[in-house]
């Protein structure tokens, strides 16, 4: 996976798609890889989980070797102009620049293709080793992704067709680009994931770079120790515990149950997210982590779990 | 229906049940993977257990198994009827009807499109036009604006006396909310005319020259053509979609609609949700309930299960030995036995993190509007409608 010049980092909302992109990036720098990561939804709390101030389009060093930017389609436009076009004046692009924005919000694929371009073209000028994608949700990605194409369809002649073809190259080049999708052990984040495998399979000739199961719970107990724990949760056990380790027994009992209720749902759903993703997709677990904070420090240790399940 | 709480204390809601019974629509809000749509349904069965009325539950994407518990499975757009059965075997007896619709959106624009069009002409360019065939599939905020348009529509036939709208999973809470004023004003906007106006007359005047020129060599002549022409046929629809457009946003901010804002106590949901409340209370609209879900139980933040959980992980091996014995027929490892003390303890500390955590972000959500209900971190997702109807009797009263 961190292989790849470009990783689009994409999963159903509230799986923890944004931690993950930005585990990537800390450990592709941490590895000595100059990378870019890319926030594409306005939500913007990317900027959160490296502990820096609001991110913009020119980007901001978060650490050694690690970029961070938030895209804006009408930055990305202006820049594309005055590269591509050479259009000198910015006072020329403004005006030209709001009325793209209003194009953009009314055609289709215009404002996914400014947000691919620009991508692309950091991977083409080879100003990162790697470019990792905060991308949209999974409803949207496959449209995202595959914008170039549907621009390339849609409009015959000119600059912007010329241009799709080598984000097309890019994009569909397995050694280059990735999908990344993030889910966890729940029924609509994993029926979501499969359906997004085979759209991606059908809709799109990108390749997908791994699936990674976020807050994968524990196992509290090993073979033959259910049943000890169901003689502890008994009447009389509870009452033996009590008196071995006092009042809060109960609640510990409790909260061992619960655990064991939560670790247990969750397993059918990983059985079946094992056995629907294809086997050429390799499989990362991230596990659930018990921290007291967010931001830098849980991105640290996301990380870190991944830099293990990695190697 | 019980006693108001509310006539003794004020003026303000205090249950879910008062809510439901004052209002005509209830909007479930809140980022993506939060519950929106189970608490939607759970509030739609609830109310047609209790209310006795007509609910209709219009939803956007369901988990399957729940579209299955809804008998959505085969209807989609059409609003079909959740049979009284269904509700006898999960042991409640409902006073009023459920039905439930699933947001088709492609189906929904091809409705408003015939709706709208002048003639058979402009409806049959417009569906045949490549790039509404493009917008209508994959042109995220449209399905944001048919949404809107559609509980519209259903809330004007009368059908129903109360309609729970599962609102799409948007890139950002508000855009749902902006998306009939984004059409007025796309509909209205200069910029349009001022792109459709060569097409129309073939003639560039000086000052919007140069502006064709860069525009014909970024996309070419023939895509600008097609766009200009999609938003001339668009434009004969225009008075009709400003009007539908301003009405849909004063239904939404109006006295008969009220918003439900779903989150759970993780950092980022519950800081939408709360920039989410602050945006509605700024506009104006009506904030009925916060619905926090996944939330884990209170016991978890006794000091008594802290202090019996540290004994257990710290001294596992000493508290086995005894307890094995206590224990008594058939006999009890005590290593296994160890092990199991010290997981147990060891698990309760890390959750006893988690919830702390939880309490917090729950203070931080200053926001909250008063009715404020919790639902707790279920072992499995519900997807029948014995599990709705669970759901919506703990938060209903």
């Amino acid at each position: 996976m961190l292989d790849r010049k470009l990783l689009f980092v994409t999963g159903k909302g509230g799986v923890g798609k944004t931690s993950v992109a930005s585990a990537i990036g800390v450990l592709a720098a941490a590895r000595g890889r100059k990378t870019l990561v890319c926030e594409v939804d306005a939500k913007g709390n990317l900027a959160d989980f490296y502990g820096v101030g609001p991110l913009d389009f020119a980007g901001t060093e978060v650490r050694k070797n690690l970029h961070a930017m938030a895209m804006d389609t009408e930055e990305s436009l202006k820049e594309y102009l005055s590269l591509q076009l050479r259009v000198p004046l910015l006072s020329r692009v403004g005006p030209l620049a709001r009325t793209f924005d209003f194009v953009a919000n009314a055609a289709p694929g215009v404002k996914e293709i400014l947000t691919v371009g620009k991508l692309t073209y950091e991977v083409r000028e080879r100003n990162y080793d790697l470019v990792v994608v905060d991308a949209s949700a999974t409803g949207h990605v496959v449209g995202e992704l595959g914008s170039p194409v549907a621009i390339k369809e849609l409009v015959s002649v000119g600059v912007v067709r010329s241009q799709t073809d080598w984000m097309i190259d890019i994009l569909t080049d397995p050694a280059q680009t990735g999908v990344v999708v993030v889910t966890v052990p729940e029924e609509m984040p994993v029926s979501e994931t499969l359906e997004l495998l085979d759209r991606l399979e059908d809709e799109t000739d990108i390749d997908v770079a791994s699936v990674v199961v976020n807050r994968v719970l524990p196992e509290l107990f090993g073979r033959g120790e259910e049943a000890i724990f169901e003689r502890l949760n008994s009447e009389s056990g509870r009452v033996a515990l009590r008196e071995a380790a006092g009042d809060g027994s109960g609640d510990v009992l409790d909260g061992a149950e619960l655990a064991v209720g939560l670790r247990r749902s969750s397993v059918g759903h990983l059985t079946r997210l094992r056995e629907g993703v294809p086997g050429n997709v390799p499989l990362v677990y991230l596990p659930f982590l018990f921290h007291r904070s967010h931001g830098v420090r849980a991105t640290s240790r996301i990380a870190e779990a991944l830099g293990e399940e990695l190697g | 229906m019980a006693p108001s709480k509310a006539a003794a204390g004020g003026s303000a809601t205090q249950t879910l049940e008062q809510l439901c019974a004052a209002k005509e629509v209830v909007v479930s809000t809140g980022s993506g993977g939060v519950g929106k749509t189970t608490t939607a349904a759970a509030i739609g069965a609830a109310a047609a257990t209790h209310l006795g009325v007509k609910v209709l539950v219009l939803t956007v994407d369901p988990a399957r198994r729940l579209a299955n518990a809804l008998g959505l499975e085969r209807f989609g757009n059409v609003e079909t009827r959740v049979p009284d059965e269904a509700f006898v075997s999960a042991g409640l007896n409902p006073q009023g009807e459920l039905w439930v619709a699933m947001l088709d959106t492609k189906q929904s624009w091809d409705d408003l499109i015939a709706q709208h069009a002048p003639d058979r002409e402009t409806h049959d360019a417009i569906i045949a036009n490549p790039l509404y065939q493009n917008i209508t599939g994959k042109f995220i905020q449209s399905h944001d604006y048919v949404a809107m348009e559609r509980l519209y529509e259903i809330h004007n036939s009368g059908r129903y006396d109360l309609i729970v709208v599962d609102t799409p999973p948007t890139r950002n809470a508000i855009d749902f909310l902006e998306a009939p004023e984004r059409m007025a004003d796309f509909f209205s906007s200069r910029l349009l005319r001022w792109l459709i106006t060569p097409y129309r007359s073939r003639v560039l005047n000086f000052a919007s020259k140069p502006f064709y020129s860069v525009a014909d060599r970024i996309l070419g002549s023939q895509f600008l053509e097609d766009i200009a022409e999609f938003f001339m046929l668009f434009q004969t629809m225009y008075d009709g979609f400003v009007e539908r457009a301003e009405a849909v946003t004063s239904l939404l901010s109006g006295p008969q609609t009220t918003f439900v804002v779903v989150s759970t106590l993780e950092v980022a949901p519950a800081r939408e949700a709360e920039f989410f409340l602050e945006l509605l209370e700024e506009r104006r609209y009506h904030v009925g309930a916060l619905v926090l879900n996944k939330v884990l139980p209170g016991f978890l933040l006794h000091g008594s299960g802290r202090d019996a959980a540290r004994q257990m992980k710290d001294s596992a091996k000493d508290l086995a030995g005894p307890l094995a014995e206590e224990l008594g027929d058939p006999a009890v490892d005590p290593a296994h036995l160890a092990h199991v003390l010290g997981e147990m303890g060891g698990s309760f500390l890390d959750y006893q993190v988690v919830a702390r955590r939880e309490a917090e972000q729950r203070n931080e959500l200053s926001a909250s509007p008063e009715l404020t209900l919790t639902v707790p971190w279920l072992d499995d997702d519900i997807h029948s409608l014995g599990g709705l109807l669970e759901l919506g009797e703990r938060i209903w009263r």
